[in-house]
């Protein structure tokens, strides 16, 4: 069962994630999406981009890479191997594009558990980091995990 | 109706219950690999058939993520700018089971369910099935339009 006392632990904002043209590129075929604003240049540039735009579900590439901390620490007692992805949400302030530099703060909302199955919600807030240190807000992901207990 | 490369929907033409559009996408075992090298989601439980059975499934499945992120295409497509989607959720309800060989077809149905003029964002609902069954609950897009 899912440590309940991890509920509402905030985790200080991790190591910049540089977010690359041809990782873009890369996701962006992955998932089929074939807008040309994910691959060419031009054609970000002409919708007032300032550089290629990531697809609506990127944000989980760098979301995860925070959630780890959570989930990886033995003490918060989420077996991995019984977790089933329940629900994903992305919320953008503006799109991720190519150039950013963004660090990301988890927060773990809630840990409940019913019987054997416990439900955990994390979410990041992700900012840009500015060339000042300043930080403009990117996207909140919003990440809802079930744990199947060892009798279920 | 469908939206032709270089049309750009415009909110006031828009009315609830218009069908944006529907896309079939294929979902190979290639596809859930590509996928877990470009998400960094190496869950074996999508490559692994051995690994996949031995925690109760009936063999690899496809990433919620992939097929979430898969079917948003459709929406990004016909708003013309992939950066007009400011908000998009999803329920994982159902596995997809990826067979080997051979490809799973996921079916997905955009529908305007909403229209807010003030804020200038229409929601899209997409409907996502395979074979018959829905996999992916309130699957919701808000777009901004002008």
């Amino acid at each position: 069962m899912a440590n309940p006392t991890f509920a509402g632990r905030e985790y200080p904002a991790d190591s910049p994630y540089s977010v690359g043209r041809e990782k873009i590129r890369e996701f962006a075929s992955a998932v089929g999406a074939a807008h040309p604003a994910h691959h060419d240049l031009v054609a970000a540039r002409g919708l007032g981009y300032p550089d290629l735009v990531a697809p609506a579900t990127f944000a989980v590439v760098v979301a995860q890479r925070a959630e780890a901390q959570y989930i990886q620490d033995p003490e918060a007692a989420v077996d991995f191997s019984r977790v089933v992805h329940a629900e994903e949400r992305f919320t953008h302030h503006r799109p991720i594009v190519a150039g950013d530099e963004l660090v990301t703060v988890l927060h773990v909302d809630s840990v409940t558990s019913r019987g054997s199955l416990s439900m955990v919600t994390t979410r990041c807030e992700i900012f840009a980091q500015g060339e000042n240190g300043g930080r403009e807000p990117v996207s909140t992901v919003v990440s809802t995990l079930a744990i199947r207990g060892e009798d279920s | 109706m469908t939206a032709q490369t270089g049309t750009t929907p415009v909110l006031a033409d828009l009315a609830v219950g218009d069908v944006i559009g529907t896309r079939t996408i294929e979902l190979d075992r290639s596809r859930l690999v590509r996928y877990a090298g470009a998400s960094g989601d190496f869950n074996p439980i999508h490559w692994n058939d051995a690994y996949a059975g031995s925690v109760g499934l009936p063999g690899v499945i496809a990433h919620g993520m992939l097929t979430m992120g898969s079917v948003i295409g459709l929406v990004e497509d016909w708003a013309g700018d992939p950066g007009a989607v400011v908000d998009y959720q999803a329920r994982f309800t159902r596995p997809v089971p990826v067979p080997n060989p051979g490809t799973a077809a996921v079916e997905v149905t955009g529908t305007i369910a909403a229209i807010d003029a003030e804020a200038g964002t229409a929601r899209v609902d997409l409907a996502v099935t395979f074979d018959g069954q829905k996999v992916l609950g309130k699957v919701q897009a808000l777009v901004r339009l002008a």
